[in-house]
């Protein structure tokens, strides 16, 4: 449904995106995930047909965007990063005019507009005037006037940027309804929005492609290394020493918070789970131990882990390997290709 | 041709549903208003004192000239008021669709951008003629306690009417140029007053030189008109500032998207 081949995009001397290939097929979801400035926007809006690709081909339902932009057009429906909507017209008015200037002829204009105002949950604001919303109802509103079309293409940037935790889980499911009649593309900081909305996710990081796989393969191989963050009243040389020498442990760094107080992370072997011996080590050097938690990944460690898994994680690669042949070899396959490509 | 009413349809909303719209009706009216009285009470003052001296010396008295006495100096003065309120009603075309973002929506929507410019000029320029149209209030008064001639009428109001497209064509040009509504308006008013007043340059150093200055001026060829004769010469000046000044913004908008 969605072809991008060999796409660039420079502005100016910054380059936003680099040598981008993928597709995406027929009802599927396909999340963008990568941290601030990776290039989702601009991806995005190439896709879209509002920025003109530097180098390289899009096609969207067959239609090339530089050649057939109108065409294209007709079969996205697009939800930018910032809604973009009238804030003097009525939220009905708003949906009204992004189904006219979709081309929406006029007497199915009311129809839709009820079924999208009811699967967006904004029925009661119809008659509300955009300014005058919340930041996420002016979310659901810009999530409502991408939809008024029923459009064959969905491409949504950060759509449940915003909006509150129920409603978060209601877009998704929203979301999800939608896969199979359509195509989408969505954008997230969120590992775990990506993991659990999407059929297939890419990682970019600085206009590269880092990884791509399913969210159960890209989890499983996260899930490689642990890391542990302690709280631990001692000193901190000693309690580093010691912590070093217990088994699975790969790297410990330490950080002092208040007087005598050190934050810990501890980074352990993959498929080892050394809590009860880390807590045992602290306890009986005599030192307290305040807290012991595991350490959620953040994005950045994601990437970095991503892009730097062949150099450094060679010995711990053919444990997590090992377990993820069950669940597919086509992932795993996919995933070596992307990091290849990155390191290019 | 749907998707140009649809913008046009959306800008004349937007027009009335903030206070533009309304404020500028009332200011226009309100400066010709007083225009009107003025040049009103001239004429009685001087048909006055024709009449007196008429029947002091027991002469019929010579024809006085509505057309030429109120007409003609009330529409050249509405030139000047709309030279100074056009910058208003076309800064926001596209420098406030840029501005907030609404750009994305229709740009990523099946409209050309010929489609998206006529609209949003035609919008600009429907709200200039509603304001010509108020001055008819006026007029009519004249109608009726007067015997004004109709035809040199139809020409001020067309040459009006041209002049005015080329005031909002310029102004929407500049929309496209900037994010900024003050930059547009500043600039858009400082070439309408440009493009006003080259004719006195010209007029100070004669030679070809005033020629041109008097051609490329928007003032030489509003002067006909007022005095009831419709030119080709005229017209087709004004209809290739209104083309270019919507050539160039749709340029500009096309290439909006190979910058931004
Ligand atoms: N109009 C522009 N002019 C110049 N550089 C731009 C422009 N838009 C984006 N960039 C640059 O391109 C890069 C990619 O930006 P982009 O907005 O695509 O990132 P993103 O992945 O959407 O980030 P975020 O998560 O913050 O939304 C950034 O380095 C950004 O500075
Ligand atoms: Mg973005």
């Amino acid at each position: 449904m969605i072809e991008v081949q060999g796409l660039t995009k420079r502005y100016g001397r910054t380059v936003a995106v680099e040598g981008l290939n993928f597709s995406v097929q027929k009802g599927e979801i396909l999340g963008f995930l990568g941290p601030n400035g990776a290039g989702k926007t601009t991806t995005m809006r190439v896709i879209t047909g509002y920025l003109p690709p530097t180098e390289g081909k899009v096609t969207v339902a067959g239609y090339d965007v530089t050649e057939h932009p109108l065409e294209v057009k007709k079969r996205v429906g697009y939800l930018p990063e910032t809604p973009p909507l009238y804030t003097d017209m009525r939220v009905d008015e708003m949906l009204a005019f992004a189904g006219r200037i979709k081309g929406l002829a006029n007497r199915d204009i009311k129809p839709r507009m009820e079924l999208v105002a009811e699967k967006t949950a904004i029925t009661d604001v119809l008659k509300k005037i955009v300014g005058h919303l919340s930041k996420g109802y002016r979310q659901r509103v810009g999530l409502a006037a991408a939809l008024i079309h029923d459009p064959e293409v969905l491409i949504l940037d950060e759509p449940t940027a915003g909006l509150d935790p129920r409603q978060i889980i209601e877009v998704r499911r929203l979301i999800q309804n939608l896969a199979g009649a359509h195509t989408i593309i969505l954008s997230t900081h969120i590992l775990p929005e990506a993991a659990n909305t999407c059929h297939r996710v890419m990682i970019i990081n600085q206009g590269k492609l880092v990884a791509e796989d399913t969210p159960e393969n890209l989890t499983a191989r996260l899930q490689g290394t642990e890391t542990m963050k302690m709280l631990i009243e001692g000193p901190e040389a000693q309690v580093r020493e010691t912590l070093e020498r217990v088994d699975g442990v790969s790297r410990v760094s330490s950080l002092p918070v208040t007087a005598g107080r050190l934050e810990v992370s501890v980074e352990m072997h993959p498929g080892r789970d050394t809590r009860r011996e880390l807590a045992h080590a602290v306890v009986s050097s005599g030192w307290g131990l305040l807290q012991l938690s595991p350490a959620g990944m953040s994005l950045e460690e994601v990437f970095l882990k991503l892009t730097t898994r062949d150099t450094a994680n060679e010995g711990g690669d053919g444990h997590s390997e090992a377990g993820d042949e069950s669940s597919g070899n086509d992932g795993a396959a996919l995933a070596e290709q992307g990091s290849e490509e990155s390191q290019s | 041709m749907r998707h140009m009413l649809t913008i046009m349809r959306k800008e004349i909303n937007s027009y009335f549903r903030s206070p533009v719209a309304y404020f500028l009706l009332f200011v226009f009216t309100l400066i010709f208003g007083y225009f009107f009285y003025t040049v009103v009470s001239m004429f009685l003052l001087q048909s006055l004192t024709q009449a007196q001296y008429a029947q002091m010396y027991e002469q019929s008295m010579p024809p006085m000239n509505i057309n030429e006495m109120v007409i003609r100096p009330l529409l050249l003065n509405t030139s000047v008021i709309s030279l100074f309120l056009a910058p208003m009603i076309t800064m926001r075309l596209f420098a406030e669709e840029k501005k907030t973002g609404t750009i994305e929506l229709l740009m990523t929507s099946p409209v050309t951008d010929l489609q998206l410019v006529l609209g949003k000029f035609f919008a600009a320029l429907f709200l200039y003629a509603v304001m010509l149209g108020l001055t008819m209030v006026y007029l009519s008064v004249l109608f009726r306690y007067g015997n004004p001639d109709f035809r040199p009428l139809i020409a001020g109001y067309l040459g009006q009417l041209l002049l005015g497209a080329c005031f909002v064509s310029i102004g929407l040009m500049f929309s496209t140029f900037t994010r900024n509504q003050l930059i547009a308006g500043s600039m858009t008013f400082f070439v309408l007053l440009l493009l006003w007043i080259i004719e006195w340059s010209g007029q100070n150093s004669g030679g070809a030189w005033a020629q041109i200055a008097s051609y490329l001026s928007l003032t030489s060829h509003i002067e006909n008109f007022s005095k009831g004769v419709i030119d080709l010469k005229d017209t087709v000046y004004y209809l290739s500032v209104v083309v270019l000044g919507l050539f160039f913004s749709v340029r500009s908008v096309e290439s909006v998207r190979w910058r931004a």
